[in-house]
């Protein structure tokens, strides 16, 4: 097996709370990767750093062998990384399509000036946009909300709007901040059977912060602990949750 | 479930999506063409003053209504597009080229102007670009080896093809034809990556970051490009005034032009043009307004700013998107009349329903 992404020793501080405290984790190519943990553990930093949103105070992020912590964060995506937000960050004023084919950015291939054009090249280049972008609509079921304002749509479908946005960025890893927050038993259902597809049928590492402990043990290989910023434990789903340390975690909080 | 509608992308990218489009604007291109025959040398005229309007409209709504930079200083762009025009005719440049470089100069202000104000939004960064049309206004009155300061600028005349164009209907076309292209560029922008890019800016920083868009990289492209287009209708402005002053181009000119986009519709170019109209037809309206009203209230120099600014705040609360918003809004009431509420409930039961299947 190979090594999808590695962290070292990654940490960072806000004005004295550490947040993420000395995290060193690896994830397989093929796998998905779950952090579980109580709020303020640090979860949603470690995404942050990994997209480079936030620069780590020490540590290293290396992804496919490659050192990427000093990337700047709009290269994160064309480097094969594409990541959806807990509370969700989608471009509101926007179709759903537009959203997905923003999914395609970081692939662009044309300049301003043939943009202006919309010489051949610009218009192929959208062609093929458009027919990865309609893959992901069919993939997720979004045709009935393809040309809808996403601002108007419902907040489960969003959800899968966003996800269809990071899919469209044909990412080799993928990032989950709580998919299934805020979404119902039978959405949720279908989120599962999606993100084992994402793996299975596209290839995709997933990477997943996620508090629903039954999608956890559902979908994941392996899942790592956090707590106060530090890893309690890693391992599998049974063994993670039976951990004196992180059960001591839950109640605790 | 599949759907048809996913076989022709080829049908997707095209400007005109379907046939009844193209059928209403070939409608409104044979009007438009044809309207100097039978209007009035002073309505062909305003309607070229429309054009110019429209031309910055869209300029400022690159940046203001689809990146969602709002600039109070654009007066600026088009003072330097004006007067960049005015000087390079003085010197001898040759008409269409005058114009572009009197666009590439404002755009290339824009492109610096963009810099410096990157880490600024919202409130702060209409204040910057407020303060810059300041230093501008001052500029144009203190620089009179190229400007001529308050003694003034007299534009010289265009001339094309060995004639002198001094007639209203030679200034309509040149400007119509200017609007069409500078519309078709930015539509061509907006179905490609770069338009695209403005629009994630102007809803997520931070989504359009994750998705590989350079803020930096972005945002100056949009404040060059819009300032370019902007200084472009300057250049035509020029024409249109015949003689140029530096206190032509104030916060009043600044706010009618932000006033156009937020009436028009912001987000979209249907929205500039309508806002040119707008605002084009705003001052008749506001002098037969001054007739009506008691002598007191009418003769206080302050009343378009007042007027303009009350505008801009009702539309702001009632009609956030703007005439264009209420256009489609009509638009959808009517055609989907006795189903609307039905069809839209429809659809939220069947996406909750729909299991894997
Ligand atoms: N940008 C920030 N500025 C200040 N504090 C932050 C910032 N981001 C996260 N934190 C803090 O870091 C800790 C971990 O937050 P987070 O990673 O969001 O937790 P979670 O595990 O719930 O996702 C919290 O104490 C939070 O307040
Ligand atoms: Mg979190």
């Amino acid at each position: 097996m190979t090594t999808m992404i590695e962290v070292e020793g990654l940490s960072v501080a806000f004005g004295g709370v550490r947040a993420v405290d000395q995290v060193s984790f690896g994830v397989e190519k093929g796998e998905i990767f779950s952090i579980i943990g109580p709020n303020g553990a640090g979860k949603t930093t470690v995404f942050n750093l990994i997209s480079r949103l936030y620069d780590a105070t020490a540590g290293r992020i290396v992804f496919e062998g490659r050192d990427i912590s000093r990337l700047s964060a709009d290269r994160i995506a064309a480097a094969g990384i594409a990541r959806t937000f807990q509370n969700i960050e989608l471009f509101e004023n926007a179709s759903v399509l537009k959203n997905l084919l923003l999914g395609r950015h970081a692939h662009r291939r044309t300049s301003v000036f043939s943009e202006l054009l919309f010489l051949p090249k610009v218009r192929r280049q959208e062609i093929e946009n458009r027919s990865i972008v309609e893959d992901v609509i069919d993939f997720l079921d979004l045709a009935h909300h393809r040309d809808a304002r996403v601002a108007g749509l419902p907040y489960g479908v969003r959800k899968v709007v966003e996800l269809g946005r990071a899919l469209a960025a044909t990412p080799r890893l993928l990032l989950l901040d709580e998919p299934s927050s805020g979404l119902n038993p039978e959405e949720t259902e279908d989120l599962s059977f999606w993100i084992r597809d994402i793996r299975d049928d596209l290839g995709i590492t997933v990477m997943m912060v996620e508090h629903d402990m039954g999608l956890v043990g559902r979908v994941s290989d392996r899942v790592l602990a956090l707590n106060e910023g530090k890893v309690l434990a890693v391992g599998t789903p049974s063994a993670v949750q039976s951990n004196p340390a992180v059960v001591e975690a839950y109640l605790g909080s | 479930m599949r759907f048809l509608f996913k076989t022709n992308y080829e049908q997707d990218v095209r400007l005109f999506q379907h046939g009844g489009q193209v059928f209403w604007y070939a409608v409104l291109a044979v009007l438009v063409l044809v309207a100097p025959l039978v209007l009035s040398d002073y309505l062909v005229g305003e309607a070229a003053f429309v054009f110019i309007l429209a031309i910055a409209g869209v300029g400022l709504m690159l940046l203001t209504g689809y990146t969602g930079l709002v600039s109070l200083g654009h007066a600026a762009f088009l003072g330097i597009g004006a007067y960049g025009e005015a000087y390079l005719l003085s010197k001898g440049v040759p008409f269409p080229i005058s114009m572009l470089l009197a666009a590439l100069i404002a755009g290339a202000t824009g492109f610096l102007i963009g810099l410096p104000t990157l880490r600024l939004s919202g409130v702060y960064l209409a204040i910057a670009t407020f303060g810059f049309a300041l230093i501008v206004s001052e500029i144009l009155a203190k620089w009179e080896s190229v400007t001529r300061g308050f003694n003034g600028f007299r534009v010289p005349r265009i001339v094309m093809f060995g004639e002198t164009l001094r007639q209203d209907w030679h200034l309509y076309y040149i400007s119509l034809a200017v609007l069409v292209v500078v519309i078709l560029g930015v539509l061509n922008l907006l179905r490609s990556p770069t338009g695209r890019a403005f629009i994630a800016i102007r809803d997520s920083e931070v989504a359009a970051q994750s998705l590989g868009v350079n803020l930096t990289v972005y945002k100056t492209l949009a404040f060059a490009l819009s300032a370019a287009i902007t200084g472009l209708a300057g250049a035509l402005y020029a024409h249109k005034l015949n003689f140029l002053s530096p206190d032509g181009f104030n916060i009043i000119l600044s706010i009618q032009l932000l006033l156009m986009i937020v009436v028009g519709g912001l987000g979209s170019l249907h929205g500039a043009v309508f806002g040119a109209l707008f605002v084009g037809a705003l001052p008749s309206v506001i002098g037969i307004l001054r007739g009506e009203l008691p002598r007191v209230i009418a003769e206080q120099p302050g009343l378009e700013p007042l007027i303009f600014g009350l505008i801009l705040v009702l539309t702001i609360i009632f009609e956030p998107y703007g005439i264009y918003g209420r256009w489609l809004k009509l638009k959808l009431y009517f055609q989907l009349f006795p189903l609307y509420r039905r069809a839209t409930f429809r659809r939220t039961k069947a996406f909750l329903k729909s299991g894997r299947r």
